[in-house]
């Protein structure tokens, strides 16, 4: 009787016995970095705005304080968008003719506000309050990057939840004092030894959560 | 071993041998090998597993539905959230501890009648347990998330609850489903070799040739083949115990009178190899009937399962009367209650039913002449799966359908598709169970050559 299997079947059922372990994990370890890759976070990702406005313009060259156009973000859930007439505060002096602000000067007129499309956007199940952040020394550039450096605004972080709990775990990591919350140049977080326990001490006179309440379920998901 | 042991010994050995005398080595190879590669397949196969495999068709249309509406589908609901989906997991699990014990244990305490029935156990086990883990999946409701019960370093940065038994039965039943899925096939390579040379087809022979994984029976291969098999052995012992204890601790850990007792672990050891056997005989006595089996499972090995069955039903037993018991023992008024509700509430007929089924009926196995009837074999396995299902229908509804609080008390009624579940899950293991007698051999044939008489030798 022939053989069934030539002499290279062999090597071929070795390989794939050994090899399977190996192909597992290097499965397992693409579809983690795929999870957290910016294709499915949305991280990096520019989004284009019916305007072509500019934060780096803005904030970074004009010095626009953050909470000028985002008037709700010490006091509610929402940062908040700003009304045209906000806009239309400095555009009816300057600039009050070009004609990349037409949509601005259009909406002012009709009443009918403009559609900014959202950048950060958490799911519905998960409940965040600007305004307790900003309140206990979380910065805004923690979160959201050097927004006065972006001509047009893209998400910096996951807003993953392994991400959100990073901090909720070690606040010590994040904090700073609350007068440089809207400081965009105030490092993101604490690295060093200093630096950690001076976010200790923030978050002791901040009286910041122990993390068992931060990390409990239902302090996001109410 | 004295003299009257060895008089003993040779008296059963006489009445009642293993294997049939008249086997040969070439025999018993050509007998089984022949089921699958020869013998013209009997119509009552083509029956049979049409049947079942219609029935499979009914669970896909349940999960189907399950998938499109949620798990309301069910007759389940506050108080009685575990329902029948819960408690024929814990059905299911209990029939394939059989197999375990049979292969692992009975291997390594060298009872050699374990022989002609652990190809079969484990492949029932296997069956069994893959039921089993259909149950629990589909009851999160949302089955496609399943994989959030393992702990890996998902981008929600959490882990799942350690200190909950449902996450440790997790771990028990997908250790216990790929160790006995591994011991299943380790012990099929030397017989996958058997069939890959008698096979007559081309096709036959590379399917079966790939699985025997290039086995040609050296002295090297058999070595590291023993090594390998004991030590798969000795790695499913403790899982035959693990397991039921870990699906016992689901209950035994929740503070619901009639879950919270420390009984729960043996008694359930115990439910679940009393179960395992009645499903082993269940199946085997028509099987070994219609395949003219008669020489390879003889009456000895009838008379064995009956005993280990016997020996686990008092077991069993032992625990309904504990747990009725330390309902009147604790002096907590719940406990009490719940006893009281369980033999006197509205689902008494199920409780009585269950004393008599699981209490009763294996005491007929005391008797040498019902063990040794075949039928009535047959029946009491009927009788105790039935028992083994009211159980876990007890333990489950009983205990939560009056709870603390009588505002919150409330019936359960299984739904229609409750039923289309479980039956489905029936049909799709007896599915199972005709391809496998179809396409491998259902005996181990190199281990049924061990035990004949040709294969002893004499070392005086």
């Amino acid at each position: 009787m022939p053989q069934i299997f030539r002499h290279s079947t062999n090597y071929l059922a070795r390989t794939t016995i050994f090899g399977a372990i190996f192909i597992l994990f290097a499965a397992l370890w693409v579809t983690a970095e795929i999870a957290r890759s910016g294709w499915n976070t949305g991280a990096y990702i520019e989004r284009q705005q019916p305007i072509q406005f500019s934060h780096k313009h803005h904030v970074g060259d004009d010095g626009i304080d953050c909470r000028y156009c985002h008037t709700s973000v010490e006091t509610s859930a929402s940062a908040g968008m700003p009304a045209t007439a906000v806009c239309m505060n400095c555009h009816k002096q300057i600039w009050a003719d070009s004609p990349y602000l037409k949509p601005v000067r259009d909406s002012f007129k009709d009443g009918k506000p403009l559609e900014w499309i959202r950048v950060h956007d958490l799911p519905d199940f998960a409940y965040f309050n600007h305004s307790i952040h900003i309140n206990k020394g979380v910065g805004c550039s923690t979160c959201h990057g050097r927004i006065d450096q972006m001509p047009v605004v893209s998400q910096t972080q996951s807003l993953q939840m392994e991400w959100c709990l990073e901090c909720h775990r070690a606040p010590e990591n994040y904090v700073r004092p609350k007068e440089k919350v809207f400081d965009m140049e105030w490092r993101p977080r604490n690295s060093s030894k200093a630096e950690i326990a001076e976010g200790l001490d923030l978050k002791t006179k901040y009286h910041i959560q122990k993390p068992d309440v931060l990390t409990s379920c239902s302090t996001c998901h109410r | 071993m004295d003299e009257r042991d060895d008089d003993l010994h040779t008296s059963i050995h006489a009445t009642h041998p293993v294997v049939g005398t008249e086997l040969t080595f070439g025999s018993v190879t050509d007998k089984i090998s022949a089921i699958v590669l020869k013998r013209k397949t009997p119509i009552g196969w083509f029956v049979g597993f049409a049947v079942s495999f219609a029935l499979f068709q009914l669970m896909l249309l349940t999960i189907t539905k399950m998938l499109f509406v949620g798990i309301g589908l069910w007759g389940v609901n506050v108080p009685v959230a575990w329902g029948m989906d819960i408690l024929n997991f814990v059905w299911w699990i209990g029939i394939g501890h059989a197999g375990t014990l049979i292969s692992a244990i009975l291997l390594l305490l060298r009872q050699k009648w374990r022989t002609s029935i652990n190809r079969f156990a484990e492949a029932m086990t296997l069956f069994a347990v893959a039921q089993a883990g259909m149950y629990p999946i589909m009851h999160l409701g949302r089955p496609w998330l399943a994989y959030w019960l393992f702990p890996y370093p998902n981008t929600m940065g959490i882990w799942p609850q350690f200190r909950s038994p449902l996450m440790w039965d997790v771990f028990a039943v997908s250790t216990y489903a790929t160790v006995s899925a591994m011991f299943w096939f380790v012990g099929l390579i030397p017989d996958f070799a058997t069939l890959r040379d008698r096979a007559n087809s081309k096709s036959f022979r590379i399917i079966y040739g790939m699985l025997a994984m290039g086995w040609r029976g050296s002295a090297r291969h058999w070595h590291r083949y023993e090594t390998a098999y004991l030590l798969l052995a000795g790695l499913a012992t403790p899982l035959v115990l693990s397991v039921h204890t870990i699906v016992s601790f689901d209950f035994a850990v929740g503070i619901i009178p009639g879950w919270h007792a420390t009984i729960f672990p043996p008694y359930f050891v115990a439910g679940a190899i009393y179960a395992g056997f009645a499903m082993v005989l269940l199946l085997t006595i028509p099987l070994r009937k219609i395949y003219g089996l008669e020489s390879f499972i003889t009456m000895r090995h009838m008379h064995n399962m009956a005993k280990v069955m016997l020996a686990t039903g008092l077991i069993v037993f032992y625990g309904y009367l504990i747990e009725a018991f330390f309902g009147w023992y604790s002096g907590n008024q719940y406990e009490r209650f719940m006893i009281w509700n369980r033999m006197h509430g509205p689902y008494a007929p199920y409780y009585w039913t269950l004393i008599l089924c699981n209490g009763l009926t294996p005491q007929f196995l005391w008797f040498k002449k019902i063990r040794s009837n075949l039928l009535l074999l047959w029946l009491i396995s009927i009788v105790v799966s039935i028992g083994m299902w009211l159980e876990r229908f007890v333990i489950v509804v009983t205990s939560l359908h009056r709870d603390y609080l009588p505002s919150s008390w409330g019936m359960y009624k299984p739904s229609q598709w409750d039923w289309g579940m479980f039956i489905g899950t029936i049909g799709f293991f007896f599915a199972l169970l005709f391809l496998f007698i179809r396409f491998l051999p259902m005996i181990s044939i190199f281990e049924m050559r061990t035990i004949l008489p040709e294969a002893e030798v004499d070392e005086g």
